[in-house]
């Protein structure tokens, strides 16, 4: 296994980071801007500051065409179209929420994509071309709470929301027009919008952090806050029980994201600020291993701010002491993890940001 | 959640989304102590905003109450946090136990001081 990437930015914290297509482009959000990186130039070179929010931005996507959509606590989303001069231009989305939006995501052929926020609604967004601007589409029942994360089924109608009251579901984001009717698949046959497809609870409760599904989307993997993982084999739609729920309860402390590698392996990192992989089928999960591990690596892996601590320790305490940073390559909570390379057959790379202002790609 | 050695010690920990509060009552065995202990909180809570993480106002029947809010600990180091809360909570008792050894100490010498005269 090589090294992993580290890419250090700023010392602010990256809620959400995106890579486009062919992985030239990053986007990562600053505080209330998003920094879009060149990553053909070493070291990363700032291309533009998208800066039209004016509260923290919460989550950040990059479609397959490009396009790249930011959400907001100032309640907006926006789509920042590329134009060939290398810059964006914003389309403010009428999203109709009036609390913060907390997590959003493309469709993966990039022709919708889905806001979740704390006014409970899922906003489902289009774009309409007779009017030439966004339209958005609200997924409100059996909503109880905010809703943390969002993600795409692979035939680009389900989705998959994680929430704070403790509940992951599956939706329906079916739009007339844009779709074609999906085929019956494990979640279901009939789909209109807002089919309620699923509906599941981590063992103990507490917030689901994170959802996904797996390659083929068959299987749905949560995280929640009682630092557990949670898979769920469906078997066709909500009013079926499902095949099994498979529940993994660690001893790290809580997971904030989570990725599948393949049908049988699943990454997962956050406030542990290392990677845990998890691996089981239909009958069993276990976890079997961690990436970055700080119990396997030595202190001198930490560079950076060390001189500085140097200096502290003896300004503070007269010696040079121990050096008081984490074993681990992130330094403080990892945000967000998303996958970045496959080679057909499973992911080989994930890339994963942090509160410590680091991009991180790790070789799994 | 409440954690308590007995019920003059207890730790309040109530978690939020963004957000924890711990609360921590300290012992106070009798009338001394609990005047040293209020001397001791009311001289951090004046200087609260050196402490970043100090609430003013403890809340309802508890001595001193911290507040962690994401901005401290995208800010700190998460560990460092942890590390300072524990390591006040094991001074605090020490600290305020001294200052009690203390005080008998110097109240004799006074006593002794102001008899004097008198032997």
């Amino acid at each position: 296994m090589s090294t992993p990437q580290v890419i250090q930015f700023h010392h602010n914290p990256i809620q959400s980071h995106a890579f486009n297509q062919d992985r030239t482009v990053l986007a990562i959000t600053n505080d209330s801007n998003v920094e879009i990186y060149d990553l053909k130039s070493k070291p990363a070179k700032l291309i533009t500051v998208l800066k039209d929010h004016d509260k923290l931005v919460t989550a950040v996507d990059i479609s397959i065409h490009g396009r790249i959509v930011t959400c907001s606590q100032d309640r907006n989303a926006i789509v920042w179209e590329p134009l060939s001069d290398g810059s964006y231009k914003p389309t403010l989305v009428l999203l109709r929420i009036n609390r913060a939006a907390t997590s959003v995501a493309w469709s993966p052929n990039g022709f919708k994509f889905a806001v979740g926020s704390s006014a409970r609604i899922i906003s489902v967004c289009y774009f309409e071309q007779e009017n030439d601007w966004w339209i958005s589409k609200h997924i409100k029942k059996p909503l109880r709470s905010t809703i943390l994360s969002i993600k795409w089924h692979p035939n680009n109608v389900l989705l998959a929301a994680g929430s704070t009251d403790g509940h992951a579901r599956v939706f329906s984001g079916y739009i007339k027009g844009i779709d074609s009717k999906p085929e019956p698949s494990y979640w279901g046959e009939k789909l209109p919008f807002q089919t309620l497809c699923g509906d599941f609870i981590s063992s103990n409760g507490g917030w689901i952090h994170d959802v996904a599904f797996s390659p083929s989307g068959d299987v749905l993997g949560f995280v929640a806050h009682d630092s557990s993982l949670t898979i769920v084999y469906p078997n066709g739609g909500a009013d079926v029980a499902p095949r099994s729920i498979l529940s993994v309860s660690t001893s790290f402390l809580p997971f904030k994201s989570l990725v599948f590698k393949n049908e049988n392996e699943i990454l997962a990192a956050g406030h542990n600020c290392h990677i845990v992989t998890f691996a089981g089928d239909e009958s069993n999960w276990v976890e079997s291993g961690s990436i970055d591990d700080p119990n396997k690596n030595d202190d001198t892996a930490i560079g950076e701010t060390s001189a500085l601590n140097m200096f502290k320790q003896l300004d503070l305490k007269g010696t040079t002491g121990k050096n008081s940073g984490l074993k681990t390559i992130h330094q403080n909570t990892i945000t967000e993890l998303r996958p970045y390379e496959d080679n057909g057959v499973e992911l080989t790379k994930v890339s994963s940001s942090g509160i410590d202002g680091k991009v991180v790609i790790f070789n799994v | 959640m409440v954690i308590a050695r007995n019920e003059n010690e207890q730790i309040l920990i109530e978690p939020s989304i963004n957000s924890v509060r711990i609360s921590i009552k300290i012992k106070q065995a009798d009338e001394i102590e609990q005047i040293l202990v209020h001397k001791f909180t009311r001289f951090l809570t004046q200087r609260a905003e050196h402490f970043f993480i100090l609430r003013r106002v403890p809340i309802q029947g508890y001595d001193i109450s911290f507040l962690i809010t994401n901005f401290h600990t995208e800010k700190m180091l998460k560990h460092k946090l942890v590390d300072f809360i524990i390591e006040f909570m094991e001074d605090v008792d020490r600290e305020i136990s001294e200052m009690k050894l203390f005080l008998n100490a110097r109240a004799r010498f006074v006593a002794e001081a102001y008899l004097t005269p008198f032997d």
